[in-house]
C-alpha cells in the first residue's frame, strides 16, 4: 500500500537547534564580525541581521584522508587525441592531478559566511553590553501588543464567560423552540374545549388529551440552558498605539575625542536609540556635534568627519533648544536627549552649560542623558561633571555616568528604564 | 494493483494530490508488469526550507542535534539562497516503508518522474541489494533514529551539552572507520558455547588412547608465546574496538559511541554503491516512463518534458569541460544498466565474446542478478563492456610520484580495455578514498596504550594536519596514549606518529 502525506504543514525550523549550537561554538568568531559590523554600521540599520565570516579551516572536520603525494592512476571520459603513452605536464599547483576520486569535490572554501539573523545579532549585541536577559528581549522585541474586546464567541475558557450574552442567547433559543408547541398547545386546548362541549366520543377527547400532555412534555423538556447558549468574552491582540518621538544626539568633536571614545558613544547612543524605537513607532534622530560652536549634521558626518577646535558645550546645548522650538514642539513629541563627551570644557562654559540644561532643556524633554568618556588614566572629575552632577535630583528626569569600557553602559539606561517603569 | 486506466493522465505544470496518486497507481501498475519487487512506499511532500533541514542531517527524518548539522545547514542555505545550487528533486531514505520526500516546486511531470525514480527505483534496490541486506535493518531504523535521538538528548540533560559534544565530535573523525566490512559472526550463546564444550569433551573421552602420555615434552612453539598481542587479529573497525575496550568510557559515552557507529554501518552500503543505486533508479524511471508512454497513459507533451530533465541528469562532461566533477554517477550507471539489457537482447559479436553468460538471455533476470549481488567496484569489473569504454571514450591517467610528468597509461583500444576496466573499478574501491587503518596493539597490561597501524597503500602518505587532529579525537575517546604507525608493503614501520594525554 503506498501513502501520499503532505508535510508541508510540518514544523520547518528543525535545523534551528543545530544552527544555534554552530553560533554558540563559534562565538569567538562571530563576536568580532559583530563588533566590526557595529562599527561600520548606521544606528538605524544597527537592528539588522548581517554577514559572519569565519575561517574554514577552524570549524573543519577532521578525517583521515590521503595527503598529496603516492602513485595514482584516475579515469576521465572524453579523450579526443590522447594515446597509449603520451605525457601530460603536471598541473601548477603540484599535487596530484586527479580531479577523480577525492578531491575537487570535498574542497571547502576558504571562509565560511553566513547570515545572522536580527535576533541573532541583537543577542550577541547586547551580550556585550551585559543587558539581563530579560532586558535584552524586552528591547528586542519588536512591538507591544494590547489585548482589545472584539464581540463575543462561542468558545473559550470559563473566566471570560459573558453571563448576560448566556442568557439572551438561551432566551431567544427557547422562543425559537418552543413558540411553535406552545402554538400546538393553545390549539389542541381549544379543540378538546370545544370536542367537550360538542360532546364527542370519549376516544376523540382522550386523543386530543394524550396529544395535550405529549406536547407539554416537549415543551418541559426545552433546556434552560443549553451548550450552544455559552457565549465568551472575545479579545483580539492590537498593536498598541504608539507616539513620536525624537532622539537628540550630541557629542563633542573636538579633537580629544578619539576613536575610542566615539566608539563607546556610539554603543550608547544605539542602545538608546533601539529603546526608543520599541517604545515609540516612530523615532526622529538629531544629529549635532561641536567643538567651539554647534553643527546639526548627518550620521557620517557625526561619527566619521573629524574636527578640530575648542570645546564649547553651551553652543550644542542652545542648538537643540533652537532645533525643538523650530520642528519638535514639545505637545507632539516626546524629546529625548543623549550627550557623549570627555568632560573637557573650559572657563565659563561647564557653569553655564548646566544652567541652560536646567532652565531650558529639562522641561522640555522626556529624558537626558549624559555620558562621560574620560581618557583611561583619567583620575578626577572633569568640570562638566562637577556642574552637571548637581542636575542630579528627583524632580529632575536626568542620569549621568562615567564610562571607560562598553560593560558600562548599560548602567546607564538602568537609570533610565527605571524611572520610564519598564 | 493493476489501475485500469483509459487513455493519457492528465498533465500540466500543477500538481494536485489526486493526480499524484493517480500517477503513483499508473507507475505501480508498470512496475508490476516488470515485477520489481519493493517495500511499501511512503511519498512526502515538503517545501524547500524542510528539504534544507533535511539535507543537512544527510536525508535522515530526525538525528540527534550536533554543531556540525547546524553548519551543513547554513552552508546548503547559503548557497541555495544565492542561486550556486539547486535543491534536490527528492531524497529518499533506505526504510520500510521506503519514505521519499518530494518537492513542492516539482511540476507534475517531474512529481512523476521522482515518484518512478525514488519510490520503485531507488526502493527496490535497498530491497534487492546484498550490501543492504547485510547490513541495515529497513524496517527498524526508524526507530533506532528516534532511540538516538532521545538518548542524546537525554546524556545532555544529564551531563551537560559539552561533554557530550565532545565525545560525538571525536566520534564524527572516526566515523569512516567505524563500519564493518564484513558480516560478524554470531556470538555464540552461553548454552551453546557449553554444548559445545560438553561435545568436545565427549570426543576427547572416546579418542583417549594411554599411549600419547608416554610421548616426550616438545618446547611450545614460538608462535603460542606471541599471542600475547592483543587483539590477536588487526580490527578494521575501529570505533567498534573503542566502544568494547576503551578503559575510560563512561557508559553513556560507550552508548553514543555506538550510536554514531550505526549510523556509519546505515550509511556504508550507500557509499559503496552510489553508481549501482543511482543507475538503477535512473533506468528504471527511464524504463517505466516509457513504458507508460508506450500503453498510451501519459502524452507527447509529457515525454518531451521528461526527456528533456532525463537527459540533464545523465550528462556526462569531458574531462576537458568546464564543470567537470569525474564520473557522473547517475551517466555511468545509466548507461551500464541499458548497456546489459542492449547485450541481453541484441549482442554483438563483441559483447558474446566478452560477455558470454549474459547474451540472449532474459534481461530481466541478469539486471536482476547484477543488482542483488553486486557493489560499484565489482560491478563496473564485470560489466563495463568496451562499448561503453568507447563511447565515453575512457582513458588513464597515472600520476606516479617518481616521474616528471603525468602518463597516458591506457586508452579506449583493443590493448587498454581490460586495463582501463580494471582502474575505474578501482577508482570505487574503499582503499583507493581511505587510508587503511586498523586496530594493532592494545596494551592491556602495560601503559593501556592503543597503536593503530596504517598500511601505506602505493607510497601514499596520509593528510598530515588532519591526521594529528584525528589522533587527538581519537585518545580523548581512549584516554591513554594513542599511536599511529605507518607501515609500508614490507611490513617495516616506516614512521609513527602520538598523542599522549
Amino acid at each position: 500500500m503506498n501513502y501520499l502525506i503532505d508535510r508541508r504543514l510540518n514544523g520547518r525550523n528543525k535545523s534551528a537547534v543545530n544552527r544555534e549550537r554552530f553560533i554558540r561554538r563559534y562565538k569567538d568568531h562571530i563576536r568580532r564580525s559583530v563588533k566590526g559590523m557595529i562599527a561600520e554600521r548606521s544606528i538605524k540599520d544597527m537592528a539588522k541581521g548581517g554577514d559572519v565570516k569565519v575561517p574554514a579551516k577552524d570549524i573543519s572536520e577532521p578525517n583521515f584522508r590521503y595527503g598529496s603525494g603516492g602513485d595514482w592512476e584516475s579515469v576521465h571520459p572524453g579523450n579526443k587525441e590522447f594515446v597509449r603513452g603520451d605525457k601530460i605536464p603536471r598541473p601548477e599547483g603540484g599535487g596530484r592531478g586527479s580531479g577523480g576520486t577525492d578531491s575537487g569535490s570535498g574542497e571547502a572554501v576558504d571562509e565560511f559566511v553566513f547570515t545572522l539573523s536580527r535576533d541573532e545579532f541583537l543577542s550577541i549585541f547586547f551580550e556585550d553590553l551585559e543587558l539581563p536577559n530579560l532586558m535584552r528581549t524586552a528591547i528586542a522585541e519588536a512591538q507591544d501588543k494590547k489585548l482589545v474586546r472584539a464581540g463575543y464567541v462561542k468558545e473559550g475558557t470559563p473566566s471570560n464567560l459573558s453571563v448576560i450574552r448566556t442568557m439572551k442567547t438561551a432566551l431567544a433559543r427557547r422562543i425559537a423552540l418552543g413558540g411553535p408547541l406552545k402554538d400546538e398547545l393553545e390549539e389542541a386546548r381549544a379543540e378538546l374545549e370545544v370536542a367537550a362541549r360538542a360532546g364527542k366520543p370519549r376516544t376523540h377527547i382522550a386523543d386530543i388529551e394524550t396529544r395535550i400532555l405529549d406536547l407539554e412534555g416537549r415543551l418541559q423538556r426545552l433546556p434552560f440552558l443549553d451548550d450552544v447558549d455559552l457565549r465568551y468574552r472575545h479579545r483580539v491582540s492590537v498593536p498598541k498605539p504608539s507616539a513620536r518621538a525624537v532622539m537628540f544626539c550630541l557629542m563633542d568633536v573636538s579633537a580629544s575625542m578619539d576613536e575610542r571614545k566615539k566608539d563607546l558613544a556610539k554603543r550608547f547612543f544605539t542602545l538608546l536609540y533601539l529603546f526608543l524605537t520599541r517604545k515609540y513607532e516612530r523615532v526622529e534622530l538629531v544629529f549635532i556635534r561641536h567643538t567651539d560652536e554647534a553643527q546639526e549634521v548627518d550620521e557620517d558626518t557625526f561619527f566619521y568627519d573629524t574636527q578640530s577646535g575648542g570645546t564649547v558645550v553651551y553652543s550644542a546645548l542652545e542648538l537643540m533648544q533652537q532645533i525643538c522650538a523650530a520642528r519638535y514642539p514639545r505637545s507632539e513629541w516626546n524629546i529625548y536627549g543623549a550627550q557623549a563627551s570627555d568632560g573637557d570644557a573650559f572657563g565659563a562654559d561647564p557653569a553655564k552649560s548646566a544652567r541652560f540644561l536646567r532652565e531650558h532643556l529639562l522641561p522640555l524633554t522626556r529624558y537626558f542623558a549624559y555620558i562621560e568618556c574620560p581618557d583611561e588614566n583619567q583620575s578626577g572629575n572633569s568640570s562638566l561633571w562637577v556642574e552637571y552632577e548637581e542636575l542630579q535630583r528627583p524632580e529632575h528626569d536626568f542620569a549621568m555616568r562615567r564610562v571607560y569600557s562598553a560593560t558600562e553602559i548599560y548602567p546607564v539606561f538602568r537609570d533610565l528604564f527605571r524611572k520610564e517603569k519598564v | 494493483m493493476n489501475a485500469r486506466i483509459h487513455g493519457p493522465l492528465p498533465h500540466g505544470p500543477e500538481w494536485e494530490f489526486d493526480l499524484l496518486e493517480q500517477y503513483d497507481a499508473a507507475i505501480a501498475g508498470t512496475a508490476a508488469e516488470f515485477a520489481l519487487d519493493t517495500y511499501p512506499n511512503q511519498i512526502e511532500i515538503i517545501n524547500s526550507e524542510q528539504m534544507l533541514d533535511a539535507y543537512a542531517s544527510s536525508g535522515l527524518p530526525l538525528g540527534y542535534p550536533h554543531w556540525s548539522y547546524g553548519k551543513a545547514f547554513i552552508r546548503h542555505d547559503q548557497a541555495y539562497r544565492k542561486g550556486y545550487q539547486g535543491l534536490a528533486y527528492e531524497i529518499v531514505i533506505n526504510s520500510s516503508p521506503c519514505i521519499a520526500y518530494l518537492m513542492e516546486e516539482n511540476s507534475l511531470m517531474m512529481q512523476a518522474l521522482v515518484i518512478a525514480h525514488a519510490s520503485y527505483g531507488h526502493n527496490s534496490f535497498f530491497k534487492g541489494n546484498y550490501l543492504f541486506r547485510q547490513f541495515t535493518q529497513a524496517d527498524a531504523i526508524l526507530d533506532y533514529l528516534v532511540f538516538a535521538r532521545r538518548y542524546v538528548m537525554e546524556c545532555e540533560q544529564r551531563h551537560g551539552t559539552a561533554e557530550v559534544e565532545e565525545v560525538i565530535d571525536s566520534c564524527h573523525a572516526l566515523m569512516d572507520y567505524g563500519v564493518d566490512r564484513y558480516r560478524r559472526p554470531q556470538q555464540q550463546s552461553a548454552k551453546e558455547k557449553e554444548a559445545r564444550k560438553s561435545e568436545m569433551e565427549e570426543h576427547q573421552r572416546r579418542e583417549f588412547n594411554d599411549l600419547w602420555r608416554t610421548l616426550p615434552p616438545t618446547a611450545p612453539l614460538a608462535s603460542d608465546t606471541a599471542a600475547a598481542v592483543f587483539p590477536a587479529e588487526p580490527e578494521e573497525n575501529v570505533l567498534y574496538f573503542v566502544e568494547k575496550h576503551s578503559p575510560r568510557l563512561a557508559p553513556w559515552q560507550r552508548e553514543l559511541v555506538r550510536i554514531v557507529r550505526k549510523l556509519a554501518q546505515y550509511f556504508y552500503p550507500q557509499t559503496q554503491t552510489k553508481v549501482m543505486n543511482e543507475g538503477w533508479a535512473t533506468f528504471w524511471h527511464y524504463t517505466l516512463l516509457n513504458r507508460m508512454y508506450e500503453k498510451k497513459i501519459v502524452d507527447d507533451a509529457f515525454m518531451i518534458e521528461f526527456l528533456h530533465n532525463h537527459t540533464n541528469v545523465i550528462a556526462q562532461r569531458g574531462f576537458d569541460q568546464p564543470g567537470y566533477h569525474g564520473m557522473n554517477p547517475y551517466a555511468l550507471g545509466f548507461a551500464m544498466m541499458q548497456d546489459i539489457r542492449r547485450i541481453c537482447e541484441n549482442p554483438t559479436a563483441e559483447d558474446a565474446a566478452w560477455f558470454p553468460e549474459l547474451a540472449r538471455t532474459d534481461w530481466r533476470k541478469s539486471l536482476d542478478f547484477a543488482m542483488r549481488n553486486f557493489k560499484d567496484e565489482s560491478f563496473i569489473a564485470q560489466y563495463l563492456s568496451p562499448r561503453l569504454i568507447r563511447e565515453f571514450r575512457l582513458f588513464v591517467v597515472a600520476d606516479h610520484i617518481g616521474k616528471a610528468e603525468l602518463e597516458v597509461d591506457s586508452i579506449h583500444n583493443e590493448q587498454g580495455y581490460r586495463r582501463v576496466r580494471r582502474m575505474l573499478a578501482d577508482q570505487y574501491k574503499r582503499e583507493n578514498i581511505l587510508p587503511e587503518i586498523q586496530v594493532a596493539r592494545y596494551e592491556r597490561d602495560g601503559d593501556r596504550s592503543l597503536t593503530l597501524r596504517n598500511q601505506i597503500f602505493r607510497g601514499r602518505p596520509l593528510a598530515d594536519d588532519e591526521a594529528n587532529e584525528v589522533l587527538r579525537h581519537l585518545g580523548r575517546l581512549w584516554g591513554f596514549p594513542v599511536r599511529l604507525e605507518a607501515v609500508d608493503a614490507e611490513g617495516r614501520i616506516d614512521g609513527y606518529r602520538e598523542w599522549r594525554p
